[in-house]
């Protein structure tokens, strides 16, 4: 277990704020970051590594006037923190002023989240690990395959403190399992689960899983690449969440005029809606940012229309309004980001998603996406471990893989169907909710060999 | 340092480690960020720990901590062995390490300007000017940034086997970029997007304010050039995107530890299995691919990798001929061969990988890279890599550069905007036909080359002069 428990934490950085007031600081805000987090990995079927890492790192963020200098340690005795105190004082003080900067957030009522943390994540061993991992050996081992993956276990504990009263702190744990079963011809299969409570994880099932969609994905036909009519499956949905998040739905984007966000303008269909909310206990609960604000629920999208994007402190001020609390660590020149999206459940089964299809294509996930073109949300990205061409509404069969170079607000546009059931699962911008959807068509403009 | 590591050494032993080595790494960074005139952000940051790596009864155990004590050396060492012996429970094959002789010495980056040493106040005057002179040329940008950021890495190694190294290790990172919106069309332009092992004499030697109004200007002229039209054409890469093609279709398949599915569930495996060692043909005999840790200024280069093993340039396509591997104490043996030295880690509290050291194309003599454009009757000139994408195995890739100029009858022509071109790794490289000499020789730094799990960010470098590919699909996509 890591040192800090919450007095541990609010008190290190209310003494990190005491230093800065006798730096003369006219503002401080301190963050203090405990982890304690594990990770097992597997590969042909074998643990190969197998880490554990303990830390506390503080940051400080310090005022004067409308001069700010930030430094961070983990060295935590009393000299270290003077030292931090003074060289962040200095920082500050020899830059210019930052004119429109329109002070820290104030103190405010901060519910905390139920269920951000579990003892079953926090006091997982490495036996435990290790004993997920065989399981899904065991299953993947069972249908003649190879198992890879990593099951990863974390519990941070966040203070923030600042001079106008704001003290708040968090435990928060995750947990994720990720398996490819791998066929002797090189074909995978993708599962993956992830839970605040590690013991709720079921690394039988996500061997199962992995090991259908393997078995499934042996001796692919090809198909032409071209525009086809989509299933995409959750693990390849959190990506379109994390992609418009990355280009679009931070204020600072809308602001710099990147992002193709205007509220009002229709981007999805009816059935898309996407919200923020770091209180709902469907995802990973976190009930504040990293200055301390406590997270709102942002409507980002509503039945197809832009709402709302997300703000810290700064870009608030720069708008006029308060921050929705989606700031990250001081200095931040990258924005506010939405680290806990939902997207909304609709009332479809699997095999209504799929009976929508004529002829088009299951698709598992997708790998190394990447924009081309920001403003319009272009896309490119291949798919990975496991496409299915359907059709007549049935799965026929295995397909090598494909390129496409696709917006993701014209597939936004063109979801006609979206499953009951949602996924919790971790992407690049944190934990989401995912369901299943069906998407009118996906421009496919490239493909492998495998 | 000696105390804690020989605690730490010892303490594993004591526990049943038949290996064990130790890390402790000190680090040090700062950074700068100037956005449309203003001082956004300034950081700096310090962070130390150390981190035990065992194999007990061949299984591989890592524990780390930020506590510099010997009690923590005690405890690390223990969580480390009881971690070997939970991977044991699902062991196929026990690991066996080549052999190496104890690694000795210390290593130091040559640094003429030490970038920490020199005032803040300086720096962020530099930045400033470069900022300000693209947004004097341009006064419409929709933004502009000027960014630093600086790591320095003291990092002391010892082992079981007498090991005992220390580095001191400097990277500064440094570039500007300009930004012009209009309606939907955003275009970008930066310079130079990298970084180098050196200090601050390499980012004066940039001239960021000499380079920023042309850069602005090519931002806004790109809003209103021509759509890259789809088709098959010529191309010639310039070292500024050049570096990232290696970066993606060489660099990552010939990690050996990428090829035998470490990486697997994650980023992928490689199409460069190892029963095509010495005879694949991966490129044309214009090729010539090494990893080389000792090249000067390369953000791969240093005395000893993570393991101990000092560092060497190990060639990875020769004659176009896959030759080696970017490989491991634990790696190397399964193809009859001594680690090539690329196991690094990024910081005290994560295990070394194989990643790359400084993977560079050779440049040939002959041809300018102004020579091979002027010997081009018609084709593009694809300048600063703009995005990347490529499939699990590394054999379809994507990118997108921020410029391209049409050469028509050896002549550079119009400016396109939005260029793209994509192919399959083998496929493109056996197209090369022209590799340009020294004169456009420059070493690239990529800092934010991810692996791992947990991920890890590693800085690389790479070597290009610029090059000249045939029959290539570009302008993909429709907008």
């Amino acid at each position: 277990m890591i040192a800090t428990g919450r007095e541990a934490g609010l008190g290190l950085a209310q003494r990190l704020l005491d230093l800065a007031a006798d730096e003369g600081a006219t503002e401080a805000e301190a963050l203090v970051i405990g982890t304690d987090s594990q990770l097992t990995r597997f590969a042909n079927s074998e643990i190969h590594q197998n880490v554990a890492e303990r830390d506390v790192a503080v940051n400080l963020r310090f005022v004067d006037g409308k001069r700010i200098g930030v430094a961070s340690t983990n060295r935590l005795d009393e000299a270290s923190l003077r030292r931090l105190a003074a060289r962040a004082a200095t920082s500050a003080r020899l830059q210019p002023e930052h004119p429109d900067f329109a002070g820290l957030p104030p103190a405010g009522p901060t519910p905390l989240a139920a269920g951000a943390a579990s003892a079953g994540t926090a006091e997982s061993t490495p036996e435990q690990r290790a004993e997920a991992a065989r399981e899904v050996v065991g299953r993947v081992e069972g249908a003649g395959l190879l198992g890879f993956g990593s099951f990863a276990t974390s519990l941070e504990r966040v203070a923030v403190a600042n001079s106008h009263g704001l003290a708040v702190e968090e435990a928060r744990t995750f947990a994720q399992l990720i398996t490819v079963a791998m066929a002797p011809g090189g074909e995978g299969g993708y599962a993956e689960a992830c839970a605040v409570d590690a013991t709720a994880i079921d690394a039988r099932a996500v061997g199962e899983e992995a090991a259908q969609k393997c078995t499934a994905c042996v001796a692919p036909g090809t198909v032409p690449p071209g525009e086809y009519p989509v299933v995409l499956e959750p693990y390849a949905v959190i990506d379109l969440l994390g992609m418009l998040g990355y280009v679009g739905f931070s204020a600072l984007a809308v602001q710099e005029e990147r992002s193709f966000f205007e509220p009002g303008r229709v981007v999805g269909s009816e059935l898309v809606t996407i919200v923020d909310d770091g209180m709902d206990p469907a995802g990973a609960p976190a009930s504040f940012d990293y200055e301390g604000v406590a997270k709102q629920r942002v409507a980002l999208i509503e039945r197809g229309v832009c709402r709302d994007v997300v703000y810290d402190a700064q870009t608030a001020a720069r708008a006029g309004r308060a921050s929705t609390g989606h700031g990250l660590p001081a200095p931040n020149p990258w924005g506010p980001f939405p680290l806990n999206m939902l997207m909304d459940a609709g009332t479809a089964s699997r095999e209504e998603l799929l009976g929508g299809l004529d002829r088009g294509l299951l698709v598992t996930r997708f790998h190394y996406t990447n924009p081309v073109h920001p403003k319009l949300a272009i896309v490119t990205g291949m798919t990975r471990d496991g496409l299915f061409l359907v059709e007549g509404g049935k799965i026929r069969g295995p397909v090598r893989n494909l390129r496409f170079t696709q917006s993701y607000l014209q597939a936004l546009a063109g979801v006609q169907a979206v499953s009951a059931e949602r996924r919790l699962l971790r992407g690049d911008l944190g934990a989401a909710v995912v369901p299943s959807v069906r998407i009118a068509g996906f421009t496919f403009t490239g493909a492998t060999e495998h | 340092m000696r105390d804690l590591t020989d605690r730490a050494l010892d303490a594993a032993v004591q526990h049943g480690a038949q290996y064990a080595d130790v890390r402790v790494v000190r680090r040090a960074d700062e950074s700068i960020s100037i956005k449309s005139g203003q001082v956004e952000a300034v950081a700096a940051g310090e962070s130390e720990g150390f981190g035990v790596r065992v194999l007990v009864d061949g299984a591989w155990g890592f524990a780390s901590s930020s506590q510099l004590r010997p009690a923590a050396a005690d405890e690390v060492a223990r969580e480390a062995t009881r971690i070997a012996r939970a991977s044991a429970l699902l062991q196929r094959e026990p690991v066996v390490l080549d052999a190496r002789p104890p690694a000795q010495g210390s290593y130091s980056t040559p640094v003429e300007i030490d970038p920490f040493a020199l005032p803040l106040e300086q720096k962020i005057e530099e930045l400033l000017a470069a900022d300000t002179a693209m947004r004097t040329a341009e006064p419409n940008l929709a933004f502009t940034e000027a960014r630093y950021e600086g790591l320095r890495e003291w990092k002391t190694f010892a082992a079981s086997d007498g090991s005992f190294t220390e580095q001191e290790i400097t990277h500064v990172v440094a570039g500007i970029e300009a930004d012009a919106v209009e309606g939907d069309e955003l275009q970008r332009r930066t310079y130079p997007d990298s970084g180098q092992a050196a200090g601050w004499e390499w980012v004066r030697g940039l001239d960021l304010v000499g380079h920023a109004p042309a850069l602005a200007s090519e931002a806004v002229a790109l809003l209103s050039a021509p759509q890259c039209p789809p088709g098959r054409t010529t191309i010639i890469l310039d070292p500024s995107q050049l570096y990232l093609q290696i970066h993606e279709s060489c660099g990552h398949p010939t990690e050996l530890d990428r090829v035998f599915g470490t990486e697997a569930s994650y980023a992928g495996t490689s199409f460069l299995t190892t029963d095509k060692l010495g005879t694949f043909r991966y490129g044309s005999e214009l090729i010539d691919i090494v990893a080389d840790a000792t090249a000067p200024g390369g953000m791969g280069t240093f005395g000893w990798d993570d393991e101990g093993v000092t560092a060497q340039a190990v060639p990875l396509i020769e004659g176009g001929l896959l030759v080696g591997y970017l490989s491991s104490r634990e790696t190397a043996p399964h193809i009859g061969r001594q680690s090539g030295g690329a196991m690094r880690a990024e910081g005290w509290n994560r295990i070394p990988l194989i990643r790359m050291t400084n993977v560079s194309l050779r440049p040939r003599p002959g041809m300018s890279l102004e020579e091979i454009i002027a010997d081009t009757d018609e084709g593009l000139y694809l300048i600063s890599n703009r995005s990347w994408s490529i499939d699990d195995k590394r054999l379809n890739f994507q990118f997108a550069t921020e410029l391209a100029w049409e050469i028509k009858g050896g002549r550079l022509g119009r400016m396109l905007k939005n260029p793209t071109y994509t192919g399959i790794t083998y496929e493109f490289w056996r197209s090369c036909d022209a590799v340009a000499d020294e004169r456009s020789y420059r070493m690239y730094g990529t800092p934010n080359c991810g692996k791992g799990e947990p991920g890890q960010i590693g800085h690389v470098g790479h070597g290009a002069s610029g090059a000249r590919f045939r029959d290539v699909e570009v302008g993909v996509g429709k907008w």
